[in-house]
């Protein structure tokens, strides 16, 4: 699967990842062989296989709807890189 | 006091032959003497350490089965109050808030952190190369990878810098680090330790384990950190088993299978050699050794590059300068601040990975890519059941190569995926798996790895022990570091 620039760019849009131009090329040529390279999944008949998300196919366990817990607020917050009276701060949003 | 065991420091500090506070002191000093030419530790905390000791000394026999036992941490799992970065730009000023919960089980257990160990950038590697703090080096010959991702846990063990380490294994990790530096080293079954705070890579493939000089002390790692946890939703509820007290039963008529797709084309004679000789070893000890097949090993790589960058982009996904971690500078808006932290705060191969995954997950590709690679999955693993059938262990040599030279594979994604071609399979089905040392070729350690059914861990364990009984391959060291 050989993939365009303009791939590149769309693919990077959706990982919130910002490549400079003059790293698309180098990207394209490397996601390329990597897709490539996986395409030998074809290879595989996969007619009527189950698709397997877990090794013991687990269900979901559920547990009891109480706070376990503690609040941990400010601990949390002294690493984080801006806040203000217990609020997370990003750049302005609306003008 | 470096050349014991974890189990004969055990005892020597039951017997106090020495105190915790002087064993922990002697591998500070070799760390402190030594670890320049591994760059093995990303954070060292020998304050932290001495203040442990101490208290573990206090508590002497009460304390619980790694008590006063020194011990490295791989740099993925959170340490309240301690830097926790996964050798990543964008974690560089993360001081983790809680403990994983494998950290609070050694804390339980009695053992005592060093510090935290170098790794691949996010655990996305499998040469310790892609570290934001640099490259970790083989002790064997420094001019070589120790493999990866947890690089510098195994090369922490390797010169002996650290008794036992901690790691965590996605599609090697573990296993392969341990056969390029020439210790022992265990994946457990998926769910068999909590992944809880353990830094998320590929979520249905990441489980933690343990580097040791012998399958004895791997027992004893895995004797602490094994067990359900509820904040982990993949955790397994299944009792833990007494895995040090099995290490001693006879492997005599254990069945052993030798996959016939692991002895073809790629792998090198010198290790094939060395497989053949570690097998006739388990063959004296009573085992029986016959041919089996897993049909669609083949396709294990192609399978895991598709479900693991999968998961790691929507894992990776939280990091965006809000919370925690990298914040680019003057950011010009939302999108800005989220576009510069993440493209600035990761590293190459992370990005790469993140970027696969957001295409193979990406609307109209979903079927073609992660649900194929899904069947495909369970094909592999329907290969391991059938094999289990017929055979206690499935052995093979735990890489096609012995430890590649720095920057001889790091230019190159493709050829850098293939060194895990033994390992990534087992991953996919979420088995558990050893490596164990085997002998040397051209001065560098081989591995052999064994892997066993569904929380089996003590037949592998047992196995490993057997085997080193007979053999002194496991008790080599690096010369520079005796």
């Amino acid at each position: 699967m050989a993939l365009s620039t303009e791939d590149i760019r769309d693919i990077a849009k959706l990982a919130k990842l910002q490549i400079n131009e003059d790293e698309l090329d180098r990207y394209k040529q490397e996601l390329s062989r990597i897709l490539e390279f996986v395409e030998q999944m074809n290879q595989a008949d996969v007619e009527n296989i189950e698709p397997m998300a877990h090794p013991q196919d687990m269900i979901q366990p559920l547990r009891v709807d109480e706070i376990t817990e503690t609040n941990l607020r400010e601990k949390f917050q002294c690493i984080a890189p801006a806040t203000q009276d217990g609020l997370y701060l990003v750049p302005k949003v609306i003008e | 006091m470096h050349k014991l065991t974890v189990a004969q420091q055990a005892k020597a500090l039951a017997a106090k032959e020495f105190s915790s506070e002087e064993l922990v002191n002697h591998y500070i000093q070799r760390i402190e003497s030594h670890d320049e030419q591994l760059n093995s530790f990303v954070t060292f905390t020998p304050e932290q350490a001495i203040e442990n000791a101490k208290q573990a000394d206090v508590r002497g026999k009460q304390g619980g089965i790694l008590n006063g036992i020194p011990i490295a941490l791989k740099d993925i799992f959170c340490t309240d109050g301690v830097k926790t970065s996964c050798a990543s730009r964008m974690l560089d000023n993360f001081i983790a808030p809680y403990d994983a919960a494998v950290v609070t089980k050694l804390n339980q257990a009695g053992a005592v952190s060093l510090g935290k160990t170098n790794m691949d950038e996010f655990a996305m590697g499998s040469s310790s190369e892609s570290s934001f703090y640099g490259v970790v080096k083989n002790p064997w010959d420094t001019e070589r990878v120790p493999g990866g991702s947890s690089g510098g846990s195994a090369a922490a063990v390797a010169a002996r810098l650290a008794p036992a380490s901690m790691g965590t294994d996605t599609g090697g990790s573990i296993r392969q680090p341990a056969a390029f530096c020439g210790i022992t080293g265990l994946k457990p079954t998926y769910g068999r330790v909590s992944r809880y705070g353990m830094i998320a890579y590929a979520s249905s493939l990441d489980q933690g384990g343990s580097f040791g000089i012998t399958s004895e002390d791997c027992a004893y790692m895995l004797q602490a950190i094994a067990g359900h946890d509820a904040r982990d939703s993949t955790s397994v509820d299944q009792p833990v088993p007494d895995y040090v007290a099995g290490l001693n039963r006879s492997i005599k008529g254990l069945r052993i299978g030798l996959p016939e797709e692991f002895f073809q084309e790629g792998l090198d004679a010198g290790i094939a050699e060395k497989i053949q000789q570690a097998c006739d070893v388990l063959k004296s000890l009573g085992c029986e050794i016959k041919p089996i097949s897993l049909p669609n090993a083949k396709l294990a790589i192609a399978a895991y590059y598709v479900i693991a960058p999968a998961e790691c982009s929507s894992n990776l996904s939280r990091f965006d300068g809000v919370r925690y971690g990298y914040r680019c500078e003057n950011p010009k808006g939302l999108e800005d601040m989220y576009l510069r932290s993440r493209s600035e705060g990761l590293g190459e191969e992370v990005k790469r990975r993140i970027m696969v995954g957001a295409y193979a997950l990406s609307a109209g590709y979903y079927d073609a890519y992660y649900l194929k690679a899904q069947k495909i999955r369970r094909l592999i693993s329907e290969d391991y059941r059938a094999a289990f059938n017929q055979v206690d262990a499935v052995l093979s040599p735990t890489t096609p190569t012995t430890a590649f030279k720095v920057n001889e594979k790091s230019n190159d994604p493709i050829t850098m995926y293939l060194s895990d071609i033994y390992t990534i399979g087992v991953n996919l089905a979420g088995l558990p798996g050893i490596s164990l040392p085997v002998g040397f070729q051209q001065n560098l350690p081989v591995g052999m790895q064994l892997v066993s059914n569904y929380f089996e861990e003590q037949t592998l364990l047992n196995l490993g022990h057997q085997y080193q009984q007979q053999t002194d391959h496991h008790l080599q060291m690096p010369k520079e570091f005796e």
